[in-house]
């Protein structure tokens, strides 16, 4: 059955009455899916207008959760949010970029998902809704493990609220891959750093994708910079920071390699920040 | 039927509207079926290929409300009201459509055509809004659509330039050394061309393959019949016990040892054991995990160490060691040539499978016509096919035709079969048409790739420079059926040497066989492999005797009076030291200047690396005649039959254009008849680079005699112009016009007024017991300047340019000479840095990297022009002779910018680093 609602209500009768898999950009749904046939229920998301475009919100930003990784790129959006346009232009390619949305890319929970490390280092959180109502969690706390998360069947990830918090903060994001484009990391980090007028860190958030099974915060870095002069933050980067890191050995990378090349991709976000 | 305005659920088929280019359709379908789909198989659109089905290539791309979008990814449902754009209407319905596709005909940016239509969809979009973008916007903008043809760069001059087109020049006189664009462009930019997934005869069935999920097992089939009642739609199902003829093929009758389907035990992953055919619904909707076969896993050999031990078990019964042919070239004592050198150097390399990543997935269909079988499909190798389908059908070849499509890129790997005995038997017993798609995935774990390698080279000089001996130790893992290993053991002894004069020689191979995926040809027959080993050794050689890399080469370059380490004295024609030597202001240069760059830079360092390559035209000591037949018209246009099938390389283009120079005609007035079995004589298989040189011969040929026919019948002299305007030819001599009414003029057997066929065949001779002989009776040549800058710190090689210096004989067109260099150079480029075939693990295009549109440099081609004796107006073959040094002179680069070398390729980022932090360990990284 192929069920494409026309409202968000009408999306979530669906998705309570059916077992069924959500179907927005298909950027994720049709690879996945190869040459087998569609067994499952499928819910079109992708005529649901209403979770489309950024808006502000009282001391926050809402991304509605069908926005394209193109209009992220398209919209102007304070200074903080240049991590999150970088990676959005790394993700895949134009035509990805063209129809893959924030909340397929995070419900996807792929370990290599480019825009996981922003959003985790911009203190994002999800807006999960059921016809139950509306509940918000932590992205850090919403990814659970490869490819798993908290949304229930009958919930539609709606929307991604980024707190103002780093409004004015300074970002970035870098990608390690073997080439150019369409090219799945082996490394990415993101980095947001808030510094005070004497130019130290007053708060900071280094994310890590690509190199456990969920994009990791590296906590005891980030309150390691605190009080640094950000020009300096980078030499202040030891491998005990990235001990929260399980990197794997795959196709693209050992996991010895990917431990120490994330060390300089940390240092290089961090210069990107200054 | 529900519509999408109701409430929204559906099952089974939709109506939706939209309009695609321009026009208003409404199509009834499931939901879920994939934009891409539904454009060529309902509605016709066959211009939008079909390369993945996964997003990971683009060829797909059509404009979605203006912007870009994997047609393979959006659902029908989700375009109902929408504007869909594809390549068939881009010039009306974009703004730069109709000058994109004519810049891409000007540039030469359209080889095989497969990525063609996404590439140009892509840039439309770009251009649409920005007319002048930069090298870089275009990247972006095309970034997303894979090529393995052209190494992108003229898809990339081709869309910067695409308001800035050179003007056309329509000269006429010679066509040979002309740019002329590629006579069968015009289908391709505009998405008319016919590959192989393109046609569908009506009441066509499909036809899915079971493959083995294990490198190696027993298979035992269940209730065959209570699925086929179980399936509505499926028709029937074929396994061992249906092969009528023989169940066994390969492109070398000697060695042929792959069955069509295996009968109990499937030796590789991959490997199909039985074949499922229906109405085309049933059999796309089917779910070949549902299919009752059972699998038990057995031990399986995937390792060529394992392999080559004697308690190994033996893959097949008569080729003990797992050995299927050794190779051998063996010229004066290799060891007292070592001992008499100054200098010694030694090194192993080993290299994995490659894939050959043509954007065209194998397919094709069959159809019985009474008593013949007519296959349509892509092939590099008509004559092949039908040879091998006629014994696998039990039936004599003249009953088979085999139709050639467009093929979507080759590189080797469509000279063996792959759909081709799966659908004629299907069509054969079930008497309609049946057709198969090979997906990426099947395409990728069934077909052949490059040889792994595992090699061993010595190699001795004299204190100034000169060669003394190199020992030359390799071995190919084949794979689990013959393919083209016999050819890789072969070729690989007389090349392992390079263009150089290396008095005492041994090259020794083995063909080994696991239970992995076959290997077979690719573009170079294992030579690109060997090249890496012996290229590097000479810079190690270089180093020791503190010659400069390039000067050692040029020191010992071949001539024309130095034996070949076969004892072949080539005479006229060899161009390598031409090759080096035109490098030589470029290499002085750069060498200087990354010299400067890394004493001021640590993080970053650049180096610079050369490489030589030789490549003998044509099969090697075989005969392999090409036949061209060239006729007259009654309406006074010619027609020209050559059977060497366009793989995107240009044959179609080259050999018209030297056919035409030989009747003295202006190449508008030909007609191209394509390499159907039943209507265009043999001409070879489209590889061993043999193409522009023995078809192109034959063609020349076959010209030079429909000339001197057509002025027999007019009564005019040898130096008479013939004017080809229409019914009746204007033969002009110095005082006098003689027309020549073609209707008057009885036709012939083929039905045209003038028939010349020609038959050539290259002149060589055996190799003897230690492979001493003619090989080859033309060699390309050639060289290649890497330059590249490494991130010290994350072992990343970014390749800043390529310069291409190669001794074609005569450049026929050099817009395709220069696609095929840039192609090579993109192809050997991902051979040194990215690319590497896990079977079982990759088998896709996200995980399997092909470089992209942002991973190629700048490549600078130099044409030396040393005519062969041979060759038609003196030209060489180029298509795998392109490949060749790229890597090697990638990896010399390494080396001078770090000092380190790769035991094992590619030099991925990982490698690399572990690399450079044992060299820093030991203390000898370059300061």
């Amino acid at each position: 059955m192929y069920i494409r609602p026309r409202s968000v209500a009408e999306a979530l009768s669906a998705l309570s009455t059916y077992p069924s898999q959500i179907l927005s950009g298909g950027t994720d749904f049709f690879p996945s899916l190869g040459d087998r046939p569609i067994r499952e229920t499928v819910v079109d998301v992708s005529a649901l207008h209403e979770l489309q475009g950024i808006f502000r919100a009282t001391n926050e930003m809402r991304i509605g959760g069908l926005t394209t990784w193109t209009e992220i790129i398209r919209t102007p959006l304070p200074r903080c949010f240049d991590c999150l346009k970088v990676a959005a232009r790394e993700i895949g390619s134009i035509q990805i970029q063209n129809r893959g949305t924030i909340a397929g890319n995070l419900c996807n929970a792929s370990p290599a998902a480019d825009g996981v490390p922003p959003l985790l280092a911009l203190d994002a959180e999800v807006e999960l809704t059921s016809s139950e109502g509306v509940r918000r969690i932590p992205l850090s706390e919403f990814i659970v493990g490869n490819r798993k998360t908290l949304r229930r069947a009958d919930e539609l990830l709606t929307a991604v609220v980024i707190p103002d918090t780093f409004r004015d903060a300074s970002s970035s994001f870098v990608k390690l891959g073997v080439r150019r484009y369409l090219v799945i990391s082996i490394s990415m980090v993101a980095a947001v750093v808030l510094v005070d007028g004497a130019g130290c860190v007053t708060a900071a958030r280094v994310t890590v994708g690509s190199c456990s099974a969920v994009a990791q915060r590296l906590r005891s870095l980030e309150q390691d910079l605190i009080g640094m002069p950000v020009s300096n933050c980078d030499d202040r980067v030891k491998p005990h920071h990235l001990s929260v890191l399980s990197p794997i050995d795959d196709v693209r990378a050992t996991a010895a390699y990917r431990r120490e090349a994330s060390i300089r991709l940390v240092q290089r976000a961090l210069q990107l920040c200054t | 039927m529900a519509t999408t305005s109701e409430i929204g659920v559906h099952s089974g088929t939709i109506s939706i509207s939209f309009a695609v280019n321009g026009r208003k359709v409404t199509v009834s379908t499931p939901p879920s079926r994939r934009l891409s789909r539904l454009l060529r198989e309902d509605l016709g659109l066959t211009g939008t290929k079909v390369g993945c089905d996964a997003g990971d290539c683009g060829a797909c791309s059509v404009l979605l409300d203006g912007e870009p979008v994997c047609s393979c990814l959006v659902a029908a449902a989700q375009i109902e009201n929408c504007q869909v754009t594809t390549v068939e209407g881009l010039e009306q319905c974009s703004r730069s459509g109709g000058r994109l596709q004519k810049s891409f005909l000007i540039h030469g940016a359209a080889q095989c055509g497969a990525c063609t239509p996404g590439m140009l969809v892509s840039a439309a979009a770009l251009l649409d809004h920005n007319p002048n973008p930069t090298e870089n916007e275009v990247m972006d903008a095309i970034g997303g659509v894979l090529c393995r043809c052209t190494g992108y760069r003229k898809i990339i001059a081709a869309v910067a330039n695409a308001y800035h087109m050179p003007v056309e020049r329509l000269d006429g006189g010679q066509n040979v050394g002309k740019r002329v664009p590629r006579l069968d462009g015009e289908a391709k930019v505009r998405g008319h061309e016919i590959f192989g997934a393109d046609e569908l005869p009506s009441g066509c069935l499909g036809l899915r393959a079971i493959r083995s999920p294990h490198h190696h097992a027993r298979f035992r089939f269940e209730d065959i019949d209570a699925f086929v009642l179980k399936h509505p739609g499926i028709k029937a199902i074929f396994t061992a016990k249906d092969v009528p003829g023989k169940n066994r093929y390969g492109v070398i009758p000697k060695f042929a040892d792959q069955p069509v389907f295996p009968e109990h035990e499937a030796r590789f992953r991959g490997e199909a054991v039985a074949a499922v055919v229906g109405d085309a619904v049933a059999v796309e909707s089917l779910d070949v995990g549902d299919f009752p076969v059972s699998w038990e896993e057995v031990p399986a050999i995937l390792e060529l160490e394992t392999a080559l031990a004697h308690d190994t078990a033996r893959i097949h019964e008569d080729r003990a060691e797992n050995v299927l042919v050794r190779g051998r070239v063996v010229r004066r004592d290799v060891e007292r040539g070592l001992r008499e050198s100054d200098l010694t150097a030694e090194l192993e390399v080993e290299t994995g499978f490659i894939e050959h990543a043509y954007i065209e997935p194998e397919a094709g269909f069959a159809r019985r016509v009474g008593d013949q079988i007519e296959i349509q499909a892509c092939t590099q190798s008509p004559y092949m096919d039908r040879a091998d389908i006629a014994a696998i059908l039990g039936i004599p070849p003249e009953n088979v035709r085999i139709i050639p499509t467009a093929v979507g890129g080759g590189f080797g790997s469509k000279l063996d079969l792959s759909v081709q005995p799966f659908i004629a038997l299907a069509a054969w017993k079930l008497g309609v048409p049946v057709r198969m798609v090979y997906s990426r995935n099947e395409s990728m774990m069934s077909t052949t790739k490059r040889h792994p390698s595992r090699i061993k080279v010595r190699g001795g000089c004299k204190r100034d420079g000169k060669l003394v001996a190199l020992d030359f130790a390799a071995d190919f893992n084949t794979g689990a059926y013959s393919s083209w290993g016999p050819t890789v053991a072969g070729r690989v002894p007389v090349h392992a040497s390079g263009p150089y004069y290396v008095p005492h020689y041994r090259a020794l191979t083995k063909a080994v066989h696991t239970n992995l995926v076959p290997a077979g040809a690719f573009r170079g027959f294992g030579v690109p492999q060997a090249t890496i080993a012996q290229e590097q050794l000479y810079d190690e050689l270089a180093e020791k005797a503190q010659i400069d890399p390039l000067e050692f080469r040029i020191l010992n370059a071949l001539d024309g009076k130095t034996p070949t380490v076969t004892g072949q004295v080539l005479g006229e024609g060899v161009g390598i030291r031409a090759c080096f030597e035109a490098l030589r202001p470029a290499w002085n240069n750069s060498r200087e200047a990354t010299g400067r760059f890394n004493f001021s830079s640590t993080r970053l360092r650049r180096g610079v690396g050369i490489a030589g390559m030789w490549y003998g035209c044509g099969n090697t000591s075989l005969p392999n005649p090409s036949t061209v037949r060239v006729g007259l018209k009654p309406d006074g246009r010619i027609a020209l039959h050559q059977g060497a099938v366009d793989i995107g390389q240009g044959s179609n283009t080259i050999v018209a254009q030297i056919c035409a120079d030989a009747v003295g005609a202006p190449i508008e007035v030909f007609d191209l008849v394509s390499g159907d079995t039943a209507i265009t004589p043999d001409c070879g298989k489209t590889s061993a680079s043999r193409q522009t040189f023995v078809t192109g011969k034959a063609a020349q040929m076959a010209g030079s005699q429909l000339r001197k026919r057509i002025l027999a019948l007019a009564k005019g002299c040898e130096c008479a112009v013939i004017h080809f305007e229409d019914a009746e030819l204007i033969v002009e001599e110095e005082n006098r016009n003689i027309p020549l009414a073609l209707r008057d003029v009885p036709m012939d057997q083929y039905g045209y007024v003038v028939t010349a066929e020609v038959t050539f065949d290259p002149p060589t001779k055996p190799l003897d017991e230690n492979g001493q002989g003619t090989p080859y009776a033309v060699y390309g040549f050639g060289a290649h300047m890497a330059e590249i800058e490494v991130d010290v710190e994350l072992g990343t090689i970014r390749v800043l340019k390529v310069t291409a210096a190669h001794d074609v004989g005569r450049a026929i067109n050099p817009t395709l000479i220069e696609g095929q260099i840039e192609g090579g150079v993109a192809q050997g480029l991902g051979m040194a840095l990215m690319e590497e075939f896990f079977p079982g693990k990759n088998e896709n295009l996200h995980d399997y990297l092909i470089p992209s549109a942002g991973d190629i440099p700048p490549i600078e081609s130099i044409l030396i022009e040393d005519p062969s004796p041979i060759g038609p107006y003196g030209a060489k073959g180029i298509g795998e002779q392109a490949v060749i040094p790229t890597a090697p002179a990638i990896l010399n680069a390494l080396y001078h910018a770090l000092g380190i070398r790769l035991r094992r390729i590619p030099a991925t980022p990982d490698r690399v680093r572990t690399a450079i932090i044992a060299s820093q360990k030991k203390g000898d990284v370059r300061g």
